[in-house]
């Protein structure tokens, strides 16, 4: 990997950059990203909006180096994104994982050791430790030899982060990682999304609850296949963009409205 | 008493006995360890067309070169090959999903073998193929068990970690280094030839019944993917052997007394199971 190694964002004093730079993503010979640019750096929360079939799973996939770009390139930290890396953890939605599947909530956190010890190398002390750190910081100590189908869906959700922090990753990328959990469930993930962005990782999640992304996300992606706006909620979260994005179906709910009038709200608080 | 040990060990006095006990030990163990890999991927169906599509390799191999054991091996590979890199390719190259071309090909292929194996008047042969015989295991057919069941389980303890991670979920292990794709034809490869190495003994429908039931057995057990690899291997081996010995007691035929044994055991399983099963708390 071209990378150099290098662990924690927030002990370097500057910013590493993810650019997309004219992006276009073909799934299943369709088109499904078309033409998105965008540039953010790590200590941001970035949401990627848009209505179903918008391309967000696909971006994100292009991102984790899961699907090749037909066009455009995506660069993280300078240099070309491949096939893939350590540094870029990728979270899929809840329904494509076999929560069945035979294996417990420190298994799936130790498989983020995987890029370190290959096919057969044994853990060493430090692959232990830093799992052992995750599962700390994800509050999964006590849950960590439980098979993961005996989690709430919010634990599930922490079980994949901590896979992600034993991955030692700067970028987190999150597919709808919202759907399917309660609202106690959503808060928690809120308040570990905040941190993790306020430690200096970029993170990176498709969601589709609009009136709930001013208390998430800092930046938003708003796209229907092509991209509408990229920037600051400030700047480009209002109805023109979203409807743009959404066209007629969409209502302009209360709820949506409010969303629009807190993110205004906090505009004025900065710059007063 | 002597009299009783006697007629206990009376089947080791026979020498095809004694054959059968090793192919069941060699053939039970290897399918029984894959046959977690099959139950975690979920591909129980893919594997038995690939199994049915063994005949008509064999029928044509039969055809071109007369009937032997290793021309029979070589037949069911290719044919198993064409059928599912066949199913791959018009999946990928057309709207019809992959389990419906798969459906098309082997049971097209599948009829084909019994048309060639009928003109060619050996009738007796083409139920072999299907059923097996255990009690007739050559040389030849000891040694493509042994070969099959030393690569299969090197390769799959090998490469356990990137396997399980695979088929846990592919995206997160692609995101993580997984040659996924180069993964998955091993994996398929492999299942194919522990398929035919079960060919001679229990035929190529009931082959799918070994590949599949040990590791089921253990999934209602445990949580545990090395518990289910390796406890599908014994359990496999256990009872192949068992059956041996309670076919012969009970003028059974081996090969399906296998297949009834691995059923009641999953039956008696999922009854008990105390987490999984039926009467689960």
């Amino acid at each position: 990997m071209a990378h150099e190694i290098h662990d924690e964002c927030d002990h370097c004093g500057h910013h590493h950059e993810l650019v997309v730079d004219g992006l276009v993503v073909n799934y299943r010979k369709t088109r499904a990203v078309e033409n998105v640019s965008l540039a953010t750096s790590c200590g941001n929360c970035v949401a990627f909006v848009g209505p179903n079939g918008a391309g967000k799973s696909t971006l994100l996939k292009s991102i984790a180096g899961l699907l090749q770009p037909n066009a455009g390139h995506i660069l993280w930290r300078g240099t070309k994104v491949g096939k893939w890396s350590r540094e870029i953890a990728y979270l899929p939605q809840r329904e494509q994982i076999d929560w069945s599947f035979p294996i417990t909530v420190r298994g799936v956190v130790e498989m983020g050791r995987y890029p370190q010890t290959g096919w057969w190398k044994s853990f060493q002390k430090k692959d232990d430790e830093v799992v052992e750190r995750a599962l700390d910081e994800m509050q999964l100590r006590d849950l960590a030899d439980r098979q993961i189908s005996e989690l709430s869906g919010g634990q599930q959700q922490r079980a994949f982060i901590a896979r992600a922090l034993a991955q030692e990753a700067h970028v987190l990328l999150l597919d709808e990682p919202f759907t399917g959990l309660d609202r106690p469930a959503q808060e928690g993930l809120v308040t570990v999304l905040e941190r993790l962005s306020t430690e200096g990782r970029l993170v990176i999640a498709s969601h589709h609850e609009l009136a709930t992304v001013p208390d998430i996300f800092d930046e938003v992606l708003i796209m229907a296949t092509h991209q509408v706006a990229f920037g600051n909620l400030s700047e480009v979260f209002n109805w023109e963009n979203i409807s743009a994005a959404y066209g007629d179906g969409l209502r302009r709910s209360p709820d949506l409205e409010a969303a629009f009038a807190r993110v205004q709200k906090n505009r004025q608080e900065v710059s007063v | 008493m002597s009299d009783f040990i006697d007629w206990l060990l009376e089947p080791l006095q026979h020498h095809y006995n004694q054959r059968a006990l090793v192919a069941a030990l060699l053939i039970g163990f290897t399918n029984g360890y894959a046959s977690a890999f099959v139950v975690l991927r979920r591909a129980a169906l893919k594997v038995g067309s690939l199994s049915h599509a063994l005949l008509p390799g064999i029928a044509v191999a039969i055809l071109i070169t007369g009937l032997s054991d290793w021309s029979a091996f070589v037949g069911g590979l290719i044919a198993a090959l064409i059928v599912g890199l066949g199913s791959l390719a018009v999946s990928r190259g057309s709207r019809i999903d992959q389990d419906s071309a798969l459906a098309i090909l082997y049971t097209a292929a599948f009829s084909g073998g019994i048309v060639i194996l009928r003109r060619l008047g050996v009738t007796n042969e083409l139920s072999e193929w299907l059923f097996g015989n255990i009690m007739s295991m050559s040389n030849n057919d000891l040694w493509i068990a042994f070969i099959i069941a030393t690569i299969a389980l090197t390769t799959l303890t090998a490469l356990q970690r990137p396997l399980v991670m695979m088929m846990f979920e592919p995206n997160v292990a692609a995101s993580l280094g997984v040659p996924v794709r180069a993964l998955n034809y091993v994996l398929m490869g492999l299942l194919i030839l522990v398929l035919i190495s079960s060919l001679q003994a229990v035929g190529c429908i009931l082959a799918l019944g070994l590949l599949v039931t040990p590791a089921a057995i253990m999934f209602l057990f445990t949580n545990s993917t090395s518990k289910l690899f390796w406890g599908g291997g014994i359990i496999g081996a256990v009872l192949s052997m068992s059956a041996i010995f309670i076919g012969w007691w009970l003028d059974l035929e081996q090969g399906p007394t296998i297949v009834l044994l691995l059923g009641i055991a999953f039956a008696i399983g999922f009854l008990i199971s105390p987490r999984y099963g039926l009467f689960k708390r």
